[in-house]
């Protein structure tokens, strides 16, 4: 598992229903390019967050493709309507395999 | 009394203030964080400062619009993360003792609520005044047996910017009589004797010059309250120590070490000239 990977969610507690709420999140991860070398010369080896996913009761919100070029510790804002009162799952891949998960639940009032 | 570099820095400033306007900080604007955490940052002067600046004012007032936004909420504060990094080192258990800071301390809210706004105070048990970063240091090694953090390293850094984060709002307090009062005229001298080539002390840019502009940079009264401190220019948390180790460089002369007694004593007085503001760390600088 990559260092120090934690990540943060933002999402408000309550919605009505069919609002549409803003949702923040963070992963601090390094984001190794694969493009740079060590002081040896030697080429440090890729290790990126891949993909980040957004589900709300199971179905699919956002699926992002992460390149390596994206700078360290990825941040995603983005707007998302709530039908009902559920639970919204966070995914993060990892080059190295780890999954990183995040569960948020939103009560609608 | 102005020496000459300096005049010639504020005949700049006023070019330069046009150039800057449309960032320009909104002095009169208020600091809540995560709308809940009300900052005081303008103050009355403490008594001390015979006056000597008008009322003092947090770093965050001679910010931009921009960067003052990032501080309003720990999810766009990037010195949270860093901060929130010691929440696990905080309750792992390290050295020969098998202790950590939780099993003495409780939560870090429990433990360290309103220790940010008191130091650098004096230790009875110690016989000196202590800055936090001794404090941690002196519970690793005599506490938990564990090794000594470097003064100003990473690890360091994010303890104090967490276990400032949870005295927000408190105003600092240092206590500058009794014990503390030798350290303290010790430190009062440093912020008013000039250093390096250039000449300069602390009072000429932060209590003669605060809201000129030095070159590109805006200057401030040099408060404390804000330290540890996220900086844009160098994307990481920096030390109040190694700030002021910065500020000497930049007078071209020869800096102090961290965690030296001289420095000690500066931030026990650069903190007392900021008696009245609230704690802001980990805060949000360029």
């Amino acid at each position: 598992m990559a260092q120090d990977v934690k990540p943060r969610v933002r999402v408000p507690k309550t919605a009505s229903a069919g609002e549409s709420v803003v949702i923040k999140t963070l992963i601090s991860h390094r984001m190794e390019s694969g493009q740079r070398k060590d002081s040896d010369g030697n080429l440090i080896p890729r290790s990126i967050i891949n993909r980040f996913t957004v589900e709300f009761n199971g179905q699919n919100v956002i699926d992002v493709d992460l390149a390596p070029a994206i700078s360290t510790n990825p941040y995603f804002e983005f707007e998302a309507i709530v039908p009902e009162a559920g639970d919204m799952k966070f995914t993060w891949y990892d080059d190295d395999g780890s999954v990183y998960e995040d569960v948020q639940s939103i009560a609608v009032a | 009394m102005k020496t000459a570099p300096i005049r010639v820095i504020t005949t700049f400033s006023a070019g330069l203030a046009i150039l800057a306007g449309a960032a320009a900080a909104d002095p009169d604007a208020d600091l809540v964080i995560n709308d809940e955490i009300q900052i005081i940052t303008r103050a009355e002067a403490p008594a001390h400062l015979e006056g000597a600046l008008p009322e003092i004012r947090s770093g965050w007032t001679f910010r931009t619009r921009e960067t003052q936004a990032l501080q309003m909420d720990d999810f766009e504060n990037p010195g949270f993360s860093a901060a929130e990094m010691a929440i696990e080192a905080w309750e792992t258990a390290e050295g020969s003792a098998g202790k950590s800071c939780a099993d003495c301390h409780g939560t870090v809210e429990e433990g360290m609520k309103g220790v940010r706004a008191v130091y650098p105070k004096w230790v009875e048990s110690a016989g000196e005044v202590r800055t936090i970063e001794m404090q941690i240091n002196d519970c690793r090694t005599n506490r938990m047996g564990a090794e000594e953090w470097k003064y100003i390293g990473a690890d360091m850094v994010n303890m104090t910017a967490l276990i400032a984060s949870v005295s927000r709002g408190l105003p600092v307090n240092v206590a500058i009589d009794g014990p503390a009062r030798e350290m303290w005229e010790k430190g009062k001298e440093i912020y008013y004797t000039r250093f390096g080539q250039l000449d300069l002390s602390c009072a000429n840019c932060h209590e003669e010059n605060y809201d000129n502009y030095i070159r590109a940079d805006h200057l401030s009264m040099g408060m404390s309250n804000g330290f540890p401190t996220y900086r844009l220019k160098n994307t990481r948390l920096n030390a109040l120590h190694d700030r002021f180790k910065g500020c000497i460089r930049d007078t071209r002369g020869v800096p102090f070490d961290v965690g030296s007694p001289e420095f000690v004593a500066l931030e026990l007085y650069v903190a007392s000239r900021g008696n009245g503001l609230s704690v802001e760390g980990p805060s949000v600088r360029n």
